[in-house]
């Protein structure tokens, strides 16, 4: 470990914060074109979250402190999933803090406290969105876990960085695998990040919401850090895929010359996978919340697909 | 005894004498009620011995003695070794906490019998300790009967009513079968050794004996099926939720934290310390029925509306786990991988320790609910948070535990377990390389479901609105109380955030139990990092994890505060606009299950009560029940039934008729006399 390290683990942290409702606002401004229209421009989710923390927030009378602490841990454990995820180089000194089952796990700590704070102030619609976040969650989950065994057995670790490292090193340049992994894990990152089919972001009509009905309480500088988590998070499973399937371009020296030209790479993989995030959510329809579980369990049964692939080709 | 036995052993048989006394003590208590208040605080201080007795033990050789007990001849042996203190030290950390909670509860709860209730609690104390110290099967089956028995009466301790009567009958039922086969396997045990019959009872003959590949299994199995009872084992499971809602809830605690633990005892002993071969199909069939039960404890505490049944239910979905890391054990030590053995043994072990804290911390804290509202059915509580803060916070912990997220104590294990997963790639069967990524798939499953069941009972529980106007006026838990659920809380905490140290502290027990371990165990890291192999393979921090939360939340509420500003406006709920908010419109416990009674219809039974469509005033209910009930239980029931009846045929009432059998069964001996 030394401080060329800590920098590059400092700037991942700084990015992800920064940069994330970048992506978001890239993102709604892909879908904008495809659906025909002029859109907001990349920078709307920075003017939202500047509106949301100048405004006061409205909590109610029912509420009690879990209510108000939750927007700050599910920003917290965000902050930590986004910076254990090697993005641009594999020297990251906080990488053995967690390794890939750990990462599931902060999900998963993130979800816990945001399905218990909607439930808090006792509204129809918090425990309603609670339910169905829990629902998705708890088909998500393992289904990633799955994905995320697939490289762990072909690099024979769960450490993050030492798969990415693996995987650019590899002698095979597509393992059969590996290919029921990242359609599982397409998927994951739909019902996670509150997509369509699973969730729409967009939506307005309570009735159809699984997010978006969880964290209808909230208002100001609440809503703004859980809109900003969530922008956080959709940069973190994107970069989890980037780093699983297409890691060519992550640095594994950790020198500062080569940062700007591991940066660029990260752009374009990312605006890239915006653009296909857009696109793909332009080609679905919302799906039945009980065609859900179906669309989950197609997810969990390509990623155990792929680990059988992976013991019967060996590769 | 004239001699000493060393400390450990001496404190440990010094709280055995003391769990005595305040049995025979208790039996005073209607003459002096003043002798109730110390009675369990004084037992308590037995637990803390335990402690640290077997904090002492572990590191040390085994220490063995013969007590001149017992019948004449055959005479108690004890030993205190490492597999023994680390389940003393789980015994100690729980029943400390479940003795000071029960100190408070008496002191609510007018029980009428709290004579009787101390003197089977004690006895039931005493009995636990001797069964981790037996060393031989007659001593070990006499301290499980006791145990038993008075459990059993714990159990009933409410015996007005019908239902629990009959759960109590249930338990005593399995609890036996049990009893009979785990006779059976030391038997078995037995008969095939050469030695005397003065000393072909103790575990140390047993353990000089090795059997044949025929023989073991045959040990293996009636140990499986009797520990199994005991442990609560897909199918012999059935008494956990008929039993642990009847129980008083310090009973309900030590049911689930302690007594399900002993059966996970006997099997590590006899399968790890007394067989000295393993073989590698029963590792397959204590895999399956492992995920099985986990799999099916969590789906149906998932569906439950009782907060004690679906505490039952997930304790036999721990139970599950427990089991699969065993069964992964057994298998790896066949293959003679010896240090993924001890991974597996680890997530094992680390996850008894861990259901012991959460699972009792979540049972005393029920009954601090059940005390202040009277109620057991979720669908009667909510807003719990507002009326009982203390309760709820350490609720708050037990949950987050159980449900298994960093940087709790749940996770560490199902960490530990899922990397033994993860290892077991290199068996040279094909078909079994193939089928344990299907075993890891089951445990994520289930580690999902656990999360959803738990915020299910935390948010019904404690979240929201009060459902019943009652709800009101509940006052939250006592002194006593208070400190028995944070020693529990305090103790899910060290457990998750310091697991090298744990780890550490149980590793005699590892080494007991598979020979030749390298130095280090399974485990290269150090106290602040957790690494099953290098750390480039595998690595977890929790302290580092909760610190990095920590700061960035501490970063973003000052940079909040610091930038904008800190006004908050108190309102009515939103609920996007709609004005007049009942608590009936909260989700209810069934209404929570419901997607998950949709998606698993078909591993449930659910019988639904349907209104005709002219009903006046329509009922809609929906009941899941145990399809086990029907598929295995009810059977055997019909089939004793059937059987009974076809022995009554024989018996005609005449005396000629009975004159005939006689003759008969003579004439069939001289005939086949040798």
């Amino acid at each position: 470990m030394n401080t060329d390290n800590i920098l590059l683990q400092l700037t991942q942290f700084v990015l992800i914060v920064a940069v994330a409702p970048l992506l978001t606002g890239w993102v709604g401004q892909c879908r904008a074109w495809l659906a025909n229209r002029p859109g907001a421009g990349v920078l709307q989710p920075y003017r939202v979250l500047r509106k949301l923390f100048n405004k006061d927030p409205v909590v109610a009378h029912e509420a009690s402190l879990l209510f108000r602490v939750t927007p700050y841990i599910v920003f917290g454990g965000m902050c930590l999933a986004g910076t254990i995820v090697p993005m641009f180089s594999t020297g990251l000194p906080f990488a053995p803090v967690a390794d890939a089952i750990a990462l599931v796990g902060i999900f998963a700590f993130a979800k816990i406290f945001s399905a218990l704070a909607a439930m808090d102030v006792g509204t129809a619609f918090g425990s309603m969105g609670a339910r169905r976040e829990m629902l998705v969650g708890f088909l998500a989950e393992p289904a990633l876990l799955m994905v995320l065994f697939t490289p762990a057995l072909i690099s024979h670790s769960t450490s993050l960085t030492a798969i990415v490292v693996s995987l650019t090193t590899a002698k095979l340049v597509l393992y059969p695998s590996m290919a029921f992994a990242a359609a599982a894990y397409v998927m994951v990152l739909l019902a996670e990040t509150s997509r369509i089919p699973v969730d729409n972001p967009d939506t307005h009509l309570e009735l159809t919401m699984i997010h978006g009905a969880m964290t209808i309480e909230y208002s100001g500088r609440y809503l703004a850090l859980i809109e900003w988590a969530n922008a956080i998070k959709l940069l973190t499973y994107i970069a989890i895929g980037i780093a699983l399937f297409v890691p060519w371009g992550i640095s594994s020296s950790g020198h500062w010359s080569e940062l700007p030209f591991t940066l660029t790479i990260l752009a374009i993989k990312a605006t890239a996978a915006g653009f296909a995030l857009a696109f793909l959510e332009t080609l679905l329809a919302k799906l039945r919340l009980f065609r859900v579980p179906e669309f989950l369990g197609t997810a969990f049964m390509l990623a155990v697909l792929g680990l059988l692939v992976h013991f019967l080709l060996g590769a | 005894m004239s001699m000493s036995l060393g400390l450990p052993l001496d404190l440990v048989l010094g709280t055995l004498v003391l769990w005595l006394v305040l049995a025979l003590v208790s039996l005073t208590t209607p003459r002096y009620p003043w002798i109730t208040r110390a009675l369990f605080p004084t037992g308590a201080l037995g637990g803390l011995a335990l402690t640290v007795a077997g904090l002492m033990a572990i590191g040390q050789a085994p220490v063995v003695c013969t007590l001149p007990l017992g019948l004449p001849g055959l005479p108690f042996h004890l030993r205190l070794d490492a597999l023994s203190a680390i389940f003393i030290i789980l015994f100690g950390v729980t029943t400390f906490s479940i003795s000071l909670y029960t100190a408070g509860y008496l002191e609510r709860e007018h029980y009428p019998a709290v004579a009787r209730m101390a003197l089977q609690y004690h006895v039931l104390l005493a009995s636990i300790a001797l069964i981790f110290l037996a060393d031989d099967a007659y001593v070990f089956m006499v301290a499980w009967e006791t145990m038993a028995l008075s459990s059993y009466f714990l159990i009933v301790t409410d015996h007005h009513s019908a239902a629990v009567r009959k759960a109590g009958f249930l338990y005593l039922l399995i609890e036996h079968v049990g009893a009979l086969a785990i006779l059976l396997a030391f038997g078995v045990m037995q008969i095939s050794m050469h030695h005397g019959i003065e000393t072909g009872y103790t575990f140390h003959v047993m353990r000089s004996v090795t059997l044949g590949p025929g023989m073991a299994s045959a040990v293996f199995f009636l140990a499986l099926l009797g520990f199994g009872a005991k442990a609560g084992f897909l199918p012999l499971h059935v008494w956990l939720p008929e039993a642990h809602p009847v129980a008083p809830s310090p009973i309900s605690a030590l049911l689930s934290g302690v007594l399900l633990k002993i059966g996970i005892y006997g099997l590590l002993r006899v399968v790890f310390d007394l067989l000295h071969i393993q073989i590698w199909w029963w590792g397959v069939v204590t895999l399956a029925i492992g995920l099985a039960t986990a799999l099916f404890g969590a789906i149906y505490s998932a569906v439950q509306s009782d907060m004690k049944r679906l505490l039952a239910y997930s304790s036999i979905e721990n139970m599950g786990l427990i089991m699969t890391g065993m069964g992964l054990t057994i298998l790896f030590l066949s293959y003679h991988m010896n240090v993924l053995a001890a991974l597996a043994l680890t997530a094992t072990i680390y996850h008894c320790l861990n259901h012991a804290l959460f699972k009792t911390l979540l049972f005393l804290g029920t009954g601090s609910v059940l005390h202040a509202t009277g109620e057991r059915s979720l669908g009667k509580l909510g807003g719990l948070i507002h009326r009982m803060p203390w309760v709820a916070f350490i609720m708050l912990i037990g949950t987050l535990a159980i449900a298994g997220v960093p940087p709790l104590n749940g996770f560490v294990s199902e960490w530990l377990l899922l990397q033994a997963f993860l290892g077991a790639t290199v068996f040279p069967h094909p078909y079994l390389n193939m089928a344990v990524p299907l075993g890891a798939a089951v445990v994520a499953l289930v580690a999902g479901l656990a999360a959803y069941v738990m915020v299910k009972f935390y948010g019904i529980v404690f979240l929201g609105h009060p459902r019943e106007p009652k709800l009101n006026q509940a006052t939250d838990a006592g002194p006593w109380e208070r400190m028995a659920l944070t020693w529990l809380a305090v103790g899910c905490l060290l457990l998750g955030l310091f697991p090298a140290f744990v780890i550490g502290i149980f590793r005699p027990t590892l080494r007991l139990l598979i020979a030749h371990l390298p130095n280090h165990g399974a485990m290269y890291g150090h106290w602040l990092l957790l690494a099953p192999a290098a750390t480039t393979r595998a690595s977890y921090m929790p302290i580092a994890f909760l610190g990095a939360i920590c700061l960035t939340v501490l970063i973003a509420f000052i940079a909040v505060r610091l930038l904008f500003h800190r006004r908050t406006r108190r309102s009515t709920a939103w609920n996007c606009g709609y004005p007049s908010l009942t608590a009936r419109m909260q989700d209810t416990a069934e209404g929570f299950g419901q997607p998950i009674r949709h998606i698993f219809a078909s591993f449930l039974r659910v019988r639904r009560l349907l209104p005709t469509p002219d009903d006046n005033l329509p009922i809609y209910s929906s009941q899941v029940e145990d399809r086990t009930w029907y598929a295995l239980y009810l059977p055997i029931a019909r089939a004793v039934a059937w059987m009974t009846e076809a022995v009554a045929l024989l018996r005609r009432r005449r005396i000629a008729i009975y004159l005939l059998y006689s003759f008969v069964t003579l004439l069939v001996l001289i005939v086949f006399a040798p």
